[in-house]
């Protein structure tokens, strides 16, 4: 099969079920370079799974997941796919959790360094250059030497940007990266997301921030029960939504809704 | 009143008693390491046959007594003695040093292994899951991220179980190793001064409050990313 090699990452037909309850339906998502997609959708409407299966950290039950020169397809009744063939996958394709899962033992540069010098075999005195250079950029320079345990959560997410960086990925996938942190630390992690945005790196961001869903990516897509309900240029897609359910669920997100209001405000700067 | 003459007489038997039981405890537990740091990882990440032999390996040795296990080692090897001779392993089994040290070993390995095992179990999942994404093979994620979290977490059990080996290692002294507490038996039996067995106590005693410093500045540095408001 011939590779599009303008698609950083690409899911075809997904399927995903835990026990007998499907989770995802038979959803498919490619990701441009350069682009920054965003996934929305109620709880429980399957987009973290989606995310996490686009790493294989859940493996989908059918469907086909392609990134890095590499194509993972599972058939009914295939086998698992090899676990090398997961991690080609994996080493290109970063993720930022929504507990931020930096690594507790390590101290910040420690947890940025890790996978460069022993995933990557990157020079140690290169990857800790670099990684200065990256904690720098999200403003983390004088907490190098903090362990996890000592810094706040957005600077928790902030270095596990940083560490998500670190391995220069084709894609960064986010999952949900402020829905664990107080509002008033909200704000400087979307601001490091809309920057590196910004820079046109590839990205797919599940979230429940609608104003930062419509400002950092040119597509949103709507999950609704397993399946894409709706998806389009972000602009647009928030203006008007066409199906009733997204307009339902914008709705409980209108001006005048306390949490409509608040992300308005951290993002009015 | 201390009894000079007798600690001048049996002192430094009991010394070479006190080097006995030490190579017992301190070799068992760090031999054991060898076997209970991959089986603690098999019982949680291995398939269902693997995770089930150790199991059963735990079960059985966490189930019966220690003393038993040395009898069957000490005494039930010389059943076998043709075979172990032809084997070229009777003179490791006809020594009651290594047959100690082997029953020991196998103990306190399968006590290590479920300490281990319930402190890998304690690592975070969002620890492992960061560790997959970022693309770690299986061996690196346990060496880097897996073993060390769960070391700070195992950590006092597993000196509990170091101060336990200190004086279940008293139990040698029934097949005829002159460790601490037989020393302190062989002084006593004679000169009838029960101040054999009151010095012996205090070196375990001393042994153990030794290990405990050892362990509070172990924690300091295993767990000092714990360390937060201490």
């Amino acid at each position: 099969m011939k590779l599009d090699t303008t698609i950083a990452i690409e899911a075809r037909n997904i399927a995903k079920s835990f026990g007998n309850t499907p989770v995802l339906k038979g959803v498919s998502l490619a990701a441009r370079k350069g682009e920054a997609v965003a996934i929305i959708g109620a709880s429980g409407s399957g987009k973290s799974t989606f995310l996490r299966c686009l790493n294989l950290l859940e493996v989908p039950d059918l469907g086909e997941v392609h990134a890095n020169g590499e194509r993972i397809t599972i058939g009914p009744g295939g086998q698992p796919p090899a676990r090398a063939r997961i991690e080609r996958i994996r080493r290109s394709v970063a993720m930022v959790f929504q507990g931020f899962n930096l690594w507790h033992h390590m101290t910040v540069l420690g947890n940025v360094i890790e996978a460069p010098i022993h995933v990557h075999g990157r020079p140690r005195a290169e990857a800790i250059e670099e990684a200065r250079a990256l904690l720098a950029k999200v403003g983390l320079t004088h907490r190098a030497d903090a362990y996890p345990s000592q810094i706040s959560g957005g600077e928790q997410q902030r270095a596990a940007i940083a560490r998500a960086l670190a391995v220069h990925p084709s894609v960064i996938l986010f999952d949900e990266p402020t829905s664990a942190l107080d509002p008033e630390l909200r704000g400087e992690v979307l601001a490091t997301i809309q920057a590196l945005a910004s820079e046109g790196r590839t990205m797919i961001i599940v979230t429940h921030e609608m104003a930062f869903a419509r400002d950092v990516s040119a597509r949103t897509v709507f999950f609704c029960e397993g399946r894409i309900e709706e998806e389009g240029a972000s602009a647009a897609l928030f203006a008007s939504p066409k199906s009733p359910r997204l307009q339902q669920f914008l709705e409980s997100f209108r001006p005048g809704g306390f949490t409509a209001d608040r992300q308005e405000a951290s993002f009015s700067r | 009143m201390i009894n000079w003459d007798l600690f001048e007489r049996f002192g430094p038997r009991m010394l070479e008693g006190f080097a006995i039981t030490l190579e017992l405890a301190l070799g068992s537990v760090a031999l054991a390491l060898l076997i209970s740091v991959p089986a603690a990882l098999g019982r949680v990440f291995g398939s269902k046959p693997v995770s089930g032999a150790l199991f059963a390996y735990t079960y059985l040795f966490r189930g019966t007594p220690l003393l038993a296990q040395l009898f069957l080692l000490y005494y039930g090897s010389a059943q076998f003695q043709p075979a172990l001779s032809s084997a070229g392993l009777w003179w490791l089994f006809r020594d009651p040093f290594f047959c100690s040290l082997l029953a020991f070993t196998l103990n306190t390995a399968a006590y290590q292994t479920e300490i281990f095992a319930g402190a890998i179990r304690g690592v975070p999942v969002g620890q492992i899951e960061a560790a997959r994404a970022a693309a770690m093979p299986p061996m690196l994620a346990a060496r880097r991220i897996i073993l060390p979290l769960a070391a700070g977490l195992a950590l006092r059990p597993f000196g509990n179980e170091l101060i336990m080996m200190v004086k279940a290692s008293a139990l040698a002294s029934v097949v005829t190793v002159y460790d601490l507490l037989a020393t302190a038996k062989l002084a006593f039996q004679r000169t009838y001064d029960f101040q054999a067995y009151l010095a012996a106590a205090l070196v375990y005693i001393a042994t153990v409050e030794t290990i405990r410093r050892l362990w509070n500045a172990l924690d300091k540095r295993l767990n000092r990313h714990r360390a937060v408001c201490q």
